[in-house]
């Protein structure tokens, strides 16, 4: 009665070849590059611009801190991948026309600086306050608090939540692809178009984006250890 | 708005108190901390503070450090308002940019200590004269040693906090307080976060610093032997007032006011 279920070529044999998965291999390397690239770029930004939001929100200034609080909470509660979008395709209707590149790492720079920027409240609330009350005996301004005394501090506890972030960021790479930034999924399926052979190469970049996300995580603990010890805590 | 009319501007001569607390009032909502203040520290004298806690008495430093905002009255420092500033011939609250020139002459040392968890002693004595007095490194690194060995922590100058007993820390934090050359030095219950055989190493760094060193010292304790041996005056601190002040060998042996008799008979009991 179901034997219309159980049609022959709903269920392609399991067919692996070798030789191809060598041909396609250099093309799937190379393509790691720019993998990392996008997520060591867009990483950077969010590092950086995380911490500029966090600042921001423990400001003195009502105002910013209310825009910067409401900003970081509309990025948090819309999909990156309409972000993208909006940034690539919406961007030149305000006369903006930027690079599929530039615009990937704008979107995921600025998606995951608001995530970075509660990590990074978290770590500045978790230094106590009698470190303020010892630098304003000492005399020091606020920027010279936060410099010298408060970030320092706040770092080594926010690491491992940093850490995270990255590989969120790593494995979010993919959604470049739908603006054309030649990273590992969107070569996998230029692979797969041009010859109808889908398995391989999305088995490789399944397997890649494995072997780089778990040593991360030991990474990350490592270096959090190494960031401790650095600053003798 | 409060009306300080009644305030001078600035104290006049050489005779002036380095520190002048003039009808200081410090409240929470309706908790009152300090009560129409009135006191003054002369030059060099070491004033201890004592009394029940929630008396107001570690406010009265923290106020002077300038870290609560003051809610009636005028402090002066070295016969200039610290707390409020010259304004078309009044005074009116200051700001931060006055707040931070003047509180320049005072130094301050915690019951926690606050050192700088990543750096050494030696950078945590550095730091100030850097970024705040602009000495070069070397020189603030010879002013920081020359007070590592005055609190006995040389040896130890590139230590980080967390490798330190609580009395080496604390030492640490007076050497670093000391680094910014101020006028007046302000201990809040330095000892009281120590184990008790290690009191002694702090105290008796403070001890130095009383009997070599012009410095105007106010000191909030519970050490009430230490008090009575180093202190000019004592004041006893009872709701937000002084309800009792005078020479320690007075006040401790013979207290006018009932609640100091209290006070020091619970004290003594406690022992």
């Amino acid at each position: 009665m179901f034997d219309w279920l159980f049609v022959d070529e709903w269920f392609p044999k399991f067919d692996w070849r070798w030789d191809y998965t060598w041909e396609i291999l250099p093309r799937l390397i190379e393509a790691t590059g720019n993998t990392l690239i996008a997520a060591a770029v867009g990483y950077l930004i969010a590092l950086v611009l995380g911490l500029v939001f966090a600042l921001a929100q423990r400001s003195q200034s009502r105002v910013l801190t209310f825009v910067v609080r409401e900003f970081v909470e509309f990025v948090r509660s819309t999909p990156l991948l309409l972000q993208i979008f909006f940034i690539f395709y919406v961007g030149p209707q305000f006369g903006i026309t930027l690079s599929p590149w530039v615009s990937g790492m704008i979107a995921i720079g600025l998606h995951y600086s608001c995530y970075l920027s509660e990590v990074y409240r978290g770590g500045l609330d978790s230094v106590p306050k009698g470190q303020w009350e010892a630098a304003i005996a000492l005399n020091m301004t606020t920027a010279q608090t936060y410099r010298r005394l408060i970030i320092p501090q706040a770092i080594p506890p926010a690491i491992p939540g940093l850490g995270n972030y990255l590989i969120g960021i790593f494995k979010d790479t993919p959604m470049l692809s739908v603006i054309g930034v030649a990273e590992l999924v969107h070569t996998a399926n230029a692979i797969g178009s041009e010859t109808w052979r889908y398995l391989e190469a999305y088995t490789i970049v399944g397997l890649i984006f494995l072997a780089l996300s778990l040593p991360a995580a030991v990474i990350i603990r490592a270096f959090e250890g190494f960031v401790r010890r650095k600053l003798g805590m | 708005m409060e009306d300080l009319s009644g305030f001078p501007l600035k104290m006049d001569g050489n005779t002036h108190p380095m520190v002048s607390f003039r009808k200081v009032r410090k409240a929470y909502g309706s908790l009152v901390v300090l009560d129409d203040l009135d006191l003054d520290v002369a030059a060099g004298e070491m004033v201890s503070v004592i009394g029940p806690s929630g008396s107001g008495k570690t406010t009265v430093l923290r106020m002077l450090m300038t870290l609560e905002k003051i809610n009636g009255g005028v402090i002066y420092v070295d016969g200039k308002p610290l707390t409020h500033m010259e304004k078309g011939g009044k005074l009116v609250l200051a700001h931060d940019k006055h707040l931070r020139a003047r509180r320049s002459d005072i130094g301050m040392c915690f019951q926690h200590f606050n050192l700088f968890p990543h750096m050494t002693a030696i950078q945590n004595c550095m730091e100030g004269p850097v970024q705040v007095l602009g000495l070069s490194k070397a020189e603030a690194r010879d002013r920081g040693e020359e007070l590592l060995e005055l609190v006995g922590m040389v040896d130890k100058k590139d230590q980080h906090p967390s490798r330190l007993s609580g009395g080496q820390q604390q030492r640490v934090a007076i050497a670093r307080a000391l680094a910014m050359r101020p006028k007046v030095m302000l201990f809040d219950e330095v000892t009281s976060a120590l184990d008790p055989e290690v009191i002694g190493e702090v105290t008796n760094v403070i001890r130095k610093l009383v009997s070599e060193h012009n410095l105007t010292m106010l000191m909030v304790t519970h050490q009430m032997g230490f008090a009575r041996d180093i202190s000019d005056r004592v004041c006893f601190f009872y709701g937000g007032k002084i309800e009792e002040q005078g020479p320690p060998a007075e006040l401790f042996g013979n207290p006018q006011r009932e609640r100091t008799q209290q006070f020091l008979s619970a004290v003594k009991e406690a022992i």
